[in-house]
């Protein structure tokens, strides 16, 4: 058996990993990704959490989770779309309506 | 090392490989097909923890329709390379340490409030599908039928978000 600290740990780096990506990136698309990356991050940490108490309310949420996570694909990319063909550009810097 | 401890460290390895090349990748097609690394390495590791419901949705789900959808709009977009900006000095010498700490305390946080909890069943009575699923349209019925409005509306708001507008 793998002690449930690996997968753990495992999680935490890989949702650092995912926020450092959100950070860094300046592509659309790629950040929408990251934000991909940071949900299975967590559903690694709800699989695990459930195999190590017995349990399986774990598992079923990581199913909710991939649920919202298709919904929220969906809509995202709508508004990707929409945004690339108003600013004819994927760079989230050139997106700043919002900026003083 | 027992087998199951190579499969972990070998997937592990691979899950952390394809979360560095989306971020080191320029272009954004690199970038998606190492997110399916991650995901299909991720997939390996719920079946190690015997969550075979789990895996296989994540390969359907996650691995084939959102990162299809995710590339259709990368191809549709016809998105190129992407431009490098430059990061302030804040960001340059004080984003590498912070994101350390944010995933040292992430992990110390995780594995001092859940890592040593008792394992009360087997894994083998844990985790079939008919178990799962019994919870599912049982005790969380409400929940599940929820989503269905939750992905239906999520239909119609990407037809009128994507929509051309009439002149």
């Amino acid at each position: 058996m793998v002690p449930t600290q690996y997968y753990l740990i495992l999680s935490a780096i890989l949702f650092g990993m995912g926020a450092v990506a959100f950070v860094v990136k300046r592509n659309i698309i790629t950040i929408f990704m990251s934000i991909e990356l940071m949900l299975n991050a967590v559903n690694l940490a709800f699989v695990a959490f459930s195999q190590a108490r017995g349990k399986l309310d774990g598992q079923i949420f990581v199913l909710f989770v991939i649920v919202v996570a298709a919904a929220e694909a969906a809509v995202g990319l709508g508004i990707i779309i929409m945004t690339a063909r108003n600013r004819q550009s994927l760079n989230v810097e050139r997106v700043d309506l919002l900026k003083l | 090392m027992s087998a199951p401890l190579i499969v972990f460290f070998v997937l592990a390895a691979l899950a952390i490989i394809g979360a560095l090349s989306l971020i080191l990748q320029k272009h954004p097609i690199h970038s998606a097909l190492s997110l399916i690394v991650v995901m299909v390495a991720l997939a390996g590791l719920y079946l190690l923890l015997g969550a075979e419901f789990v895996a296989a949705v994540q390969i359907i789900v996650y691995g084939g329709a959102i990162m299809v959808l995710f590339v259709f709009v990368i191809m549709l977009l016809n998105a190129g390379a992407e431009e490098r900006t430059n990061f302030s000095r804040l960001a340059k010498f004080g984003g590498l340490p912070l994101a350390l700490a944010l995933t040292g305390l992430l992990a110390a946080a995780m594995v001092h409030y859940g890592g040593a909890a008792p394992n009360t069943t087997s894994p083998d009575a844990l985790a079939n599908t008919s178990n799962l699923s019994n919870m599912l349209f049982y005790t969380f019925v409400y929940p599940f039928e929820l989503t269905s409005f939750l992905i239906l509306v999520a239909i119609m708001g990407a037809l009128v978000l994507a929509q051309r507008e009439k002149s």
